[in-house]
């Protein structure tokens, strides 16, 4: 869907931005690029939608080179979301939204029909859309940032740390509607962060930068967890990235056997088969996080690390036990995840 | 001193002061036509000038050096400068009293672009804004409040200045000042010079009032 050809960029001060970068951004999915700052990951961004003019080499965007199409025109067909959102003060909520249809000439009434659509798709009230920008919180500003790129339905998504300014708490919440969004919407998103955490729960392929414009390695993010492909990879991914690579991995395939009755410890249920907490046999009561088939191997290990047998609790939709999980169970997954990783690269 | 006052007092009350053509009435009409007409002649020249400075960034140096340049030209030497170059008329007068408020609006006008968040400008550019729909779209409307501004102490200061239209021979509040010294009627000068202060300060009021609430949505 975007393709870099050999896409350099000097800028007139003589640092290198990017260096001979060549790098395809498939259709549907998304692109996270990582790196330290001043890595050029930005640059490499902006450089889509000609907010940055590259020196040599050429970039298409769906097999059409960005440099000979209309910049106004060609940004208006790819959604941009920035940082700070850059969201319009002077205007409300809902004419923010509606930027890009009324640039493209939709009308006053029916930008805003579709601004309004796209609040709700976002998860803003109605209500929110009369009010102005620093009238909402950060993480609100940065809903309406999404929905004002969304407005015109465009097939590719910029998004230039968007969630860099948010508490740990948002910016969670914002990630998971993102990925909530993109099952639904199905974009090409290119996703700029240097949090690695972030790059590994959001990505399906990370592209990290090294200083000096240099791109080092681009993988889904199992493989890069698993197979770093140099020093500076596996730095950058940091000491725990055999953690982050069981976060990829969900607690669906791992087996469960029944809850241990009448032993040292009991899991205790309520009447509607819920569990609530572990009891001693002298009493003593400790709490259980209840764990899902879609919850993620490294939530399995920690809460067998937490839980007094070392057994975890499995829960189905509603909350109602089905069974527990040993450690030593999802020690085995927890390495076989490793093992495929290695070898599916 | 208080005789001073008291007359004053009976001066600016007396009905006989406010009629005719002589009368405070059309006096202030005459000041008010000559310190709007030059304010909307400087904000012609003014206004353009300080968007295009502050859109494009190219001539910030004349932006910001024009301030204290409007500060240190003396005013009744350019009214001089131009009658003894074009003759008697009102021209002198336009002219220095323009001259007196071009700075302050350029450089208001130039402060309240560059106040624009620069990512707000990236976004709307980012967004698919051309260069004149950034311009007319976003920066024009945030740098509004700093505009009004600029204009509002432009008009002040030619309201405060335009008195120098009676030292030509021309009317305005300024009349009672010069004739009140031809005259050594120290209460016509001084009746002339509160009318000019509290005509000053009631556009002030009224402006920065008109300001508030226009701009209430605005943070800051």
């Amino acid at each position: 869907m975007i393709q870099f050809d050999t896409v350099h960029k000097r800028f007139p001060n003589g640092t290198t931005a990017v260096h001979d970068l060549t790098l395809d951004m498939p259709e549907g999915g998304v692109t996270v690029l990582v790196g330290s700052s001043g890595c050029g990951k930005t640059t490499t961004l902006r450089m889509i939608n000609r907010m940055v003019e590259p020196t040599s080499g050429t970039i298409k965007v769906g097999g059409k080179d960005v440099t000979r199409q209309d910049a106004a025109e060609l940004r208006r067909s790819i959604g941009y979301v920035i940082q700070q959102s850059g969201l319009f003060p002077h205007r409300t909520v809902l004419d923010n939204i509606a930027t890009v249809p009324l640039l493209l000439g939709h009308g006053r009434r029916k930008a805003r029909a579709r601004a309004a659509e796209l609040l709700e798709t976002v998860g803003l009230t109605a209500e929110a859309g009369k009010r102005y920008p620093h009238q909402l919180s950060g993480g609100q500003q940065q809903r309406v940032g999404v929905a004002r790129a969304l407005a015109a339905d465009p097939p590719v998504l910029l998004m230039d740390e968007p969630f860099g300014a948010v508490d740990p708490v948002v910016r969670t919440q914002l990630q998971d509607e993102l990925l909530r969004l993109q099952k639904e919407l199905n974009k090409t998103i290119v996703f700029v962060t240097h949090d690695v955490d972030e790059a590994v729960r959001l990505g399906d392929r990370i592209a990290i930068f090294r200083t000096g414009g240099h791109l080092v390695q681009c993988a889904p993010p199992a493989e890069l967890l698993a197979r770093p492909a140099d020093d500076f990879v596996a730095d950058f991914l940091g000491a725990e990235r055999g953690l982050k690579l069981l976060s990829l991995k969900t607690l669906a395939e791992v087996p469960q056997g029944p809850a241990p009755d009448g032993g040292a410890w009991t899991l205790v249920r309520d009447e509607a088969g819920q569990p609530t907490h572990w009891r001693s046999a002298d009493a003593l009561e400790l709490p259980v996080r209840p764990l899902k088939d879609g919850d993620s191997l490294l939530a399995a290990l920690d809460e067998s690390l937490a839980s007094p047998t070392g057994l975890v609790a499995r829960v189905d939709a509603d909350g109602v036990l089905t069974g527990v999980t040993s450690r030593d169970d999802i020690h085995r997954h927890a390495g076989r995840a490793h093992a495929e990783a290695r070898v599916a690269a | 001193m208080y005789e001073l006052f008291k007359n004053l007092g009976s001066w600016l009350t007396s009905g006989s002061h406010w009629t005719g053509t002589d009368g405070i009435a059309h006096r202030l009409a005459e000041h008010l036509q000559y310190s709007l007409l030059a304010t909307l002649v400087a904000a012609a020249i003014g206004l353009p000038l300080g968007l295009l400075i502050g859109h494009t960034g190219k001539g910030a140096f004349l932006a910001i050096n024009l301030a204290s340049f409007g500060r240190a030209l003396p005013t009744v030497g350019l009214v001089v400068l131009v009658f003894l170059a074009g003759g008697l008329s009102m021209l002198p007068v336009y002219v220095a009293l323009v001259a007196l408020a071009v700075p302050a609006i350029v450089t208001n006008t130039y402060a309240g672009m560059t106040a624009v968040d620069p990512d707000v400008k990236d976004a709307a550019r980012g967004q698919g804004m051309r260069g004149h729909q950034v311009l007319f779209q976003v920066e024009l409307p945030l740098a509004l409040p700093l505009i009004m501004t600029g204009l509002r102490l432009a008009l002040i200061q030619v309201v405060a200045t335009a008195t120098i239209a009676a030292y030509v021979s021309f009317g305005g509040l300024g009349r009672y000042v010069f004739d009140g010294l031809a005259q050594r009627d120290l209460v016509q000068v001084l009746g002339g010079a509160v009318l000019v202060a509290v005509v000053a300060v009631a556009l002030d009021l009224l402006l920065s009032g008109l300001q508030r609430f226009l701009f209430r949505h605005r943070t800051a």
